[in-house]
């Protein structure tokens, strides 16, 4: 119970949120910036020279 | 909360990637095009005779150039999501957060994301010689985490052992050394290549910039339109 009203205080709180959020952006960071699949990689080759992620 | 998070970082990171898109096709993209004359062979660098230091790099690529500024924006929108629930955070613990500090957390993302592995790991045009890709971007990711550590210790941290550790986590990537390559094969005049580090540091700082302005604003804008539907 304790666990549930815990979870309730974090959620409200908003650090839930803002950890949910983040992670998101950081899976779009990785996808779009560091996934080896070479369609994804053709796609996003000049991005990844140019914003200075180690490409290939 | 979640509502006010995703659309103002959505909105922060859509505009400020189509400007950084923008500044990227007009400085990045033909130093960029130029190294690859070399890479592919094109181009022969101390060849038999003194080449061009201005060949023919071609118009706009609509299908290449569109990706770009796609991908250009999802990469920007993607730390605009980071920022926003930081700086949401942040605000929670007391700080100010508007359009203006958004200023010093853009140079602050600029210094973690992109100043800090170039100083071991410099943004590479195509056609260099570099060491193996994944552990490249091990190195890469460690050296983010550690340098964005370190500057939310200098920003938040109160107390020597905050900045003493701050210190240490930024010069712990450089000191342990970014992977390199066993032998130098790159085609590319050093001249393009350092020109293209420059440019993407340029271009990375004034997106950066743009992108903690916008996360300041559009949080702020968000909260009052939230606050008075409420």
């Amino acid at each position: 119970m304790n666990a549930v009203a815990n979870f309730v205080v974090v959620a409200k709180s908003g650090v839930l949120s803002a950890v949910l959020v983040a992670a998101l952006g950081l899976g779009i960071v990785f996808v779009t910036g560091h996934v080896q699949a070479s369609a994804l990689h053709d796609a996003a080759h000049d991005v990844r020279h140019a914003t200075g992620f180690p490409c290939h | 909360m979640a509502s006010r998070l995703l659309t103002s970082a959505l909105f922060a990171g859509f505009c400020a990637g189509l400007l950084a898109a923008l500044l990227q096709l007009v400085f990045v993209q033909p130093v960029l095009l130029h190294a690859e004359l070399y890479e592919s062979g094109q181009l022969v660098h101390f060849g038999a005779d003194p080449v061009s230091a201005n060949p023919d790099l071609g118009g706009i690529d609509l299908m290449r150039d569109g990706l770009s500024v796609l991908f250009t924006a999802l990469v920007y929108t993607g730390y605009a999501l980071v920022m926003v629930a930081a700086m949401s955070l942040a605000e929670a613990a007391g700080a100010t957060v508007t359009a203006r500090s958004g200023l010093i957390w853009g140079v602050a993302g600029f210094v973690a994301v992109h100043l800090a592995p170039a100083v071991s790991l410099p943004p590479e045009v195509p056609g260099v010689a570099a060491a193996d890709v994944v552990a490249r971007q091990v190195w890469w990711l460690a050296t983010v985490v550690a340098s964005a550590m370190a500057l939310g210790l200098i920003a938040f941290g109160k107390g020597w052992v905050a900045w003493g550790g701050a210190v240490v986590l930024l010069a712990a990537p450089h000191l342990f050394g970014a992977p390199h390559p066993d032998s130098f094969t790159g085609t590319v005049p050093p001249e393009v290549a350092a020109l293209f580090a420059a440019r993407a540091l340029g271009v990375g700082l004034a997106a950066w910039v743009l992108l903690g302005a916008f996360c300041g604003w559009f949080w702020q804008r968000e909260g009052q339109r939230q606050g008075a539907a409420a």
